[in-house]
């Protein structure tokens, strides 16, 4: 039943299988798939944006649509495709690379995938009768006060898949901690899953600010409470500090992972150990607790005053120190090595510079008195661009190459890969490097238009020429990607003659990963197998039965639950048979889980000398 | 390929330094041409940390390079197996130390400068202005001088003046870019700062924090004039008669139609408190219509009847009873004529 | 198996962590509570932004009657001791004590809850002050509320947890689960403690 793979499975068969799946390969690849399909539709509303401003007091766009779009392409960026694609990732990966079996909870896993796609599906539903458009950063009372059900999509989605998140982030966190093979101890895990650990433990402790104010909002906007509302008392950056508590933590919950990536490739690819591991270790926990202390400096202008400016300028000055002790270590990491440069490579090389110049930037807007002049002008914009693309997708890019074999058993095309790489980073840099004197020149951010005469014209049409080229780019990984799958062969096993222990398991990767537990000896432990000769890892027990959990509908049908619910709270104001919608789906999603709470599963086994049969 | 890239970096380098050297943005608009004393302590501080930064960049890449030609792969190494390092104690001390030194050298004018521009213990010796957000327009208070005005915002030369902000609807953000850094207009707690022109102008202020559909259209202008200028044109704001009939006869006619569509009920003309849309009294004097459009006859007219096409989103729109392109030209006439002090921007311009 | 009933012989020390899922189970829940103590963390900071923030309405002074809240803080406290005395039992593989004790918890629960929904009903009737009068009145229900909300769902949780169980026994499969729930009914307990003291306490001081 379990180890049988037909080779050819009917459609149905298929969907089936994914839908029900609880397998951490599996759910990777959805994440993948969904992520990949927000991050298309971003890029979309982005490219409708820069073409809005390719002219001066253009009226390709309303002045509605255009903030619908900026909110929409921010909110979809971050939530439904930055994050989603680096939780493809760790789900992929890094059970492989610690050793283990699957995750700690792989019913949870699946149910946190379906809420994140549910979550997404639900705030693009608001392009049917109006999306938010009170900006990604949602700040009340613009966000309370704005006609319409946008916003309500907005806080419902993000309420959804922010709670598939947190269940993400605890997952990770107790695989790491109980789940790593015999030898893997924490100071042997690869940087990646290190990074992984440390992302899920700022998920954990940043999500729920953002839980809070999203639920804060709702009450707001839905059952008439006041804390956003001036005349009956309300604050409203009370909503700013918890946003922004969540808000920061999430630019590390990005940019943590993509250092991890780095370092794995920059490892793999000079044939070297990365250099300073206890370094880049400490350095990423360093960051995260810095994270959480600097979250105020999204807000030097909203009159905090000088105490509390000047401890979140220092505070977040501090950051660029970890920061740079990493850059020199992935420095010193090429340095004396013998470098192959292929896509993953370049994306990864290109990632130096690039962040470098966000690094730079990010000092500068932290500096408060400077940062009067940079907030809320195309300066924060290029600077965060500079930070997420040039860190988040280059490294998820990086890393789609990189760990194509292992997830997808083929290799990216090298010609389309480099021809999508150099049209994505030139456009890349011609999009926002300008954007940075755009800002200081005096174009605020969020702008529909911007007037005849203020010499922002030239600026603005080369940003937009980028963006052109940023979606060639952009399409020709995705042909690749498509291309790959049609006509590219089975990848060898190991193709890169890699190091971490992810490379050690059989090719194609089996459903249950290690059919015997990897004895772990070091850092880069099939490194040190293939230089001790032995070309792979010494098995740390006899082969047994594996425990495997059952596949479940339970989470997709849980997720249809509170979307439908989620429904109900937006449309009850206007009609009371929304109440149906609101009830039914509460049920629905409560029925799922008293089931699962209720019938015993204990997974089922595959039995040894199944194992062994399949050995040849 | 890899000299290729080096040579682009170079070029596109010296290609940024070029147009950042000949455009520095327009003038009275740009951060970078301060005329104003917080402009110019922001600068300040756009530049150390620029200098600072660009060496670490320069340095980070001049040993990514080096190490990306010296360390590729070649023919007859391919096998070549490196040396395992772990680290360097040394090399990982200093470049932690040296960044923690670069630091404190930017955080401490940093520190500094954010007391200094934060005190306001001088508030009372100078002038205060109560300004007001509001979708999407700006609302002036000259306190204890009985002079309401919108959009425009006269201050004399070389004086601090000190803005009391509040918003009467949600969160905007003033920013007049050569003057000064900006500062958030909340809906519940009222932010003060100052402002300190060195030199006559007209000064273009933006909105900076999303506010709506016509956010980007939110401009107003701070007009510096020199202090007898200033003088004038306070004492010729001060002495307006809001109820005077034009000599013009259609725009005597253009006020009876103000006055029957009750156009007053929202926008003063005077001193009068009533601020639900911008005040009017030196409307004729304003250097843009509605903060964007150019002060014409016509452009008037389409605002009158249609001032949703020009800003989207507008309180007025909806709120008055529509008008003949006849009404809509004669009320044009009158407020035109709403010229109650001979300083203009023209004295601003030198 | 997992699902047989546990034996003096078969018994381990700690039956709720001998298996690789229930140590999974038990490390889960405690991140949880630590996402969960964020939550309570920020509903606490926009309880005390906006404490003071009546917009006309009833001030904490006036509205907040120790002697119910005291009552309440006992009945949560104690709740908290008898799902003590049910793990106790459960580690010495005495399930029908562990039963009756976890009974008792629930009761005291319940208890704890009719005497909020009381308080409720008595703010709102006596004085007007509901969730929507004030920016206060907002913050006040929703932060009690939310606490609220988790001991009903740990109540839920607790039924459904007894009722399956009622006729099988101990096993390593369920021992886990009643273990993680005495520990989210012990944190519930602890953001009681919070809410006794800086809303109630301090909001009767001033």
């Amino acid at each position: 039943m379990s180890t049988a793979i037909a080779q050819k499975r009917s459609f149905a068969a298929v969907l089936w299988d994914y839908l029900t799946t609880v397998d951490h390969k599996k759910i990777g690849k959805l994440y993948l798939y969904g992520g990949g399909f927000f991050f298309l539709l971003g890029g979309i509303e982005a490219m409708i944006i820069r073409i809005q401003l390719i002219k001066p007091e253009n009226d390709f766009i309303s002045a509605g649509l255009y903030n619908e779009m900026i909110t929409m392409h921010g909110t979809t960026m971050i939530f439904f495709a930055a994050m989603p694609l680096l939780l493809g990732l760790m789900n992929a990966v890094m059970p492989l690379q610690i050793g283990a079996r699957d995750v700690a909870f792989p019913f949870v896993n699946a149910l946190g995938f379906w809420l994140f796609l549910f979550g997404g599906i639900m705030l693009n539903v608001s392009w049917l009768t109006g999306a938010p458009d009170a900006g990604w950063t949602g700040y009340a009372p613009l966000s309370t006060l704005s006609p319409g059900h946008g916003v309500d999509y907005y806080v419902l989605g993000l309420q959804i898949s922010g709670a598939g998140t947190l269940m993400g982030g605890i997952n990770f966190l107790v695989t790491i901690v109980n789940m790593r093979a015999p030898g893997m101890t924490f100071m042997r895990m690869p940087l990646f899953s290190w990074t992984t650990f440390v992302a899920s433990v700022l998920i954990l402790f940043a999500f729920p600010a953002l839980t809070v104010g999203l639920f804060l909002m709702m009450f707001d906007r839905m059952f008439g409470s006041a804390f956003f509302d001036v005349a009956l008392g309300g604050n409203s950056i009370i909503w700013q500090h918890l946003f922004w508590i969540f808000g920061h933590p999430e630019v590390y919950i990005l940019i943590l992972p993509a250092f991890g990536i780095f370092s794995e490739i920059f490892a793999t690819f000079s044939k070297k150990r990365l250099f300073g591991y206890t370094a880049m270790v400490f350095a990423t926990i360093l960051i995260a607790f810095l994270g959480f202390m600097v979250w105020a400096h999204h807000m030097f202008t909203v009159g905090m005053g000088p105490v509390a400016n000047s401890i979140f300028a220092v505070a977040t000055m501090a950051i660029a120190v970890p920061t740079g002790i990493k850059i020199f270590n992935w420095l010193l990491t090429l340095w004396g090595g013998n470098i192959t440069i292929n896509s993953a490579m370049l994306w990864s090389l290109a990632f130096i510079p690039s962040f470098t110049i966000g690094g730079m930037t990010g000092v500068m807007v932290a500096t408060s008195v400077a940062d009067y002049q940079y907030h809320d002008t195309y300066f924060v914009i290029a600077h965060f661009h500079y930070v997420i693309v040039g860190g988040t997708v280059f490294g998820i890019l990086a890393a789609l190459h990189y760990w194509w074999p292992l997830m997808f058993n083929r290799i990216l095309n090298e010609k389309l890969g480099k021809l999508a790489f150099w049209t994505f980073f030139i456009g890349f840099h011609l999009t926002f490097f300008i954007q940075h004197f755009l800002g200081l020149m005096g174009m605020p951010r969020r702008y529909w238009v911007f007037l005849k005469n203020q010499e922002l014209d030239l600026g603005n049409l080369i940003s937009s020429i980028g963006a052109f080229f940023m979606a060639f780019g952009v399409i020709v990984f995705v042909i690749n990607a498509i291309y790959s799958g049609i006509k590219g062969k089975p990848a060898p096993h190991d193709p890169w003659d890699a190091r971490t222990l992810e490379w050690a398991v059989a090719t194609p990767v089996p459903h249950y990963n290690f059919k015997q537990l990897p004895l772990v000896r070091g850092l880069d432990p099939l490194w040190i197998e293939k230089t001790e000769g032995n070309g792979k890892l010494t098995p740390a027990e006899p082969i047994g039965d594996i425990h495997m959990p059952n596949g479940s509908i339970l989470p997709f049908i849980m997720s249809v639950g509170f979307f439908i619910a989620g429904l109900g709270f937006i449309y009850h104001m206007d009609n009371n048979l929304a109440y149906i919608l609101l009830f039914g789906g509460m049920a629905l999603a409560l029925v799922c889980m008293l089931i699962r709470s209720l019938k015993d599963d204990h997974g089922y086994h595959i039995h040894k000398e199944e194992l062994e049969r399949e050995a040849d | 390929m890899k000299g290729w890239m080096g040579k682009f970096k170079v070029l596109s380098l010296l290609g940024f330094v070029a147009l950042f050297l000949s455009a520095c943005g327009k003038e009275n608009l740009t951060a970078l041409d301060p005329k104003g004393y917080g402009a110019e302590k922001s600068l300040d501080l756009i530049i150390l940390p620029t200098v600072i930064m660009s060496f670490v960049f320069l340095v980070v890449m001049v040993i990514f390079t080096i190490a990306l030609v010296r360390f590729r792969k070649r023919k007859g190494r391919e096998d070549f197996i490196p040396k395992q390092v772990e680290g360097n104690k040394t090399l990982e001390t200093v470049w932690t130390i040296i960044p923690i030194l670069l630091i404190i050298i930017i955080a401490v004018p940093t520190v500094w400068y954010t007391f200094v521009l934060a005190d306001k213990a001088d508030a009372k010796d100078h002038i205060n202005i109560g300004v007001t957000g509001n979708q999407y327009w700006w609302h002036f208070n000259y306190d204890g001088m009985d002079i309401q005005t919108s959009q425009d915002l006269y201050i004399p030369v070389g004086e601090k003046v000190y803005l009391n902000m509040l918003s009467s609807d949600v969160i905007h953000s003033f920013w007049v870019p050569t003057l000064s850094g900006k500062l958030d207009v909340n809906p519940e707690n009222e932010n003060t700062f100052y402002i300190e022109a060195y030199e006559e102008g007209v000064y273009w202020g933006k909105c900076a924090e999303l506010c709506g559909p016509s956010h980007s259209l939110m401009d107003f202008k701070i007009v510096a004039v020199s202090k007898t200028e200033f003088e004038q044109w306070v004492a010729d704001m001060q002495s307006v008669d809001p109820e005077a009939v034009p000599d013009n006869e259609m725009a005597a006619q253009g006020r009876e139609l103000f006055q029957e569509n009750n156009c007053i009920g929202c926008h003063a003309i005077g001193s009068s408190p009533v601020a639900v849309g911008p005040n009017l009294t030196d409307f004729g004097n304003r250097t843009k219509l509605a903060g964007v459009k150019d002060m014409t006859k016509e452009n008037i007219v389409a605002w009158l009847l249609n001032p949703e096409k020009i800003k989207p989103g507008n309180k007025m729109t909806g709120a008055y009873p529509k008008l003949s392109e006849e009404d809509a030209s004669l009320i044009a006439e009158y407020l035109m004529q709403l010229k109650p002090s001979e300083i203009t921007t023209e004295d601003a311009g030198k | 198996m997992a699902d047989h009933s546990l034996t003096p012989e078969n018994m381990p020390q700690h039956p709720e962590k001998a298996t690789l899922e229930g140590k999974n189970k038990f490390l889960g829940l405690w991140f949880f509570l630590g996402g969960e103590t964020v939550l309570f963390a920020s509903l606490f900071g926009t309880y005390l932004a906006l404490k003071n923030s009546t917009a006309g309405g009833p001030s904490s002074q006036e509205l907040f009657g120790l002697e119910l809240v005291f009552l309440m803080t006992m009945l949560l406290l104690t709740s908290s001791l008898t799902s003590v005395y049910a793990m106790y039992h459960m580690k010495n593989n005495n399930f029908k004590k562990m039963m009756l004790w976890l009974g008792i918890t629930g009761l005291l629960g319940v208890g704890f809850l009719g005497c909020e929904i009381y308080e409720f009903y008595h703010y709102i009737h006596s004085f007007e002050f509901t969730f929507r009068s004030s920016a206060f009145g907002s913050a006040f229900y929703t932060l009690v509320g939310f606490h609220g909300g988790h001991v009903l769902f740990g109540l839920c949780w607790l039924s459904a947890l007894m009722i399956r169980n009622a006729k099988r026994g101990l096993n390593l499969y369920n021992a886990p689960k009643f273990n993680t729930f005495s520990l989210y009914w012990h944190f519930i307990d602890v953001v009681w403690v919070f809410i006794f003291t800086v809303v109630y306490l301090m909001g009767k001081v001033g």
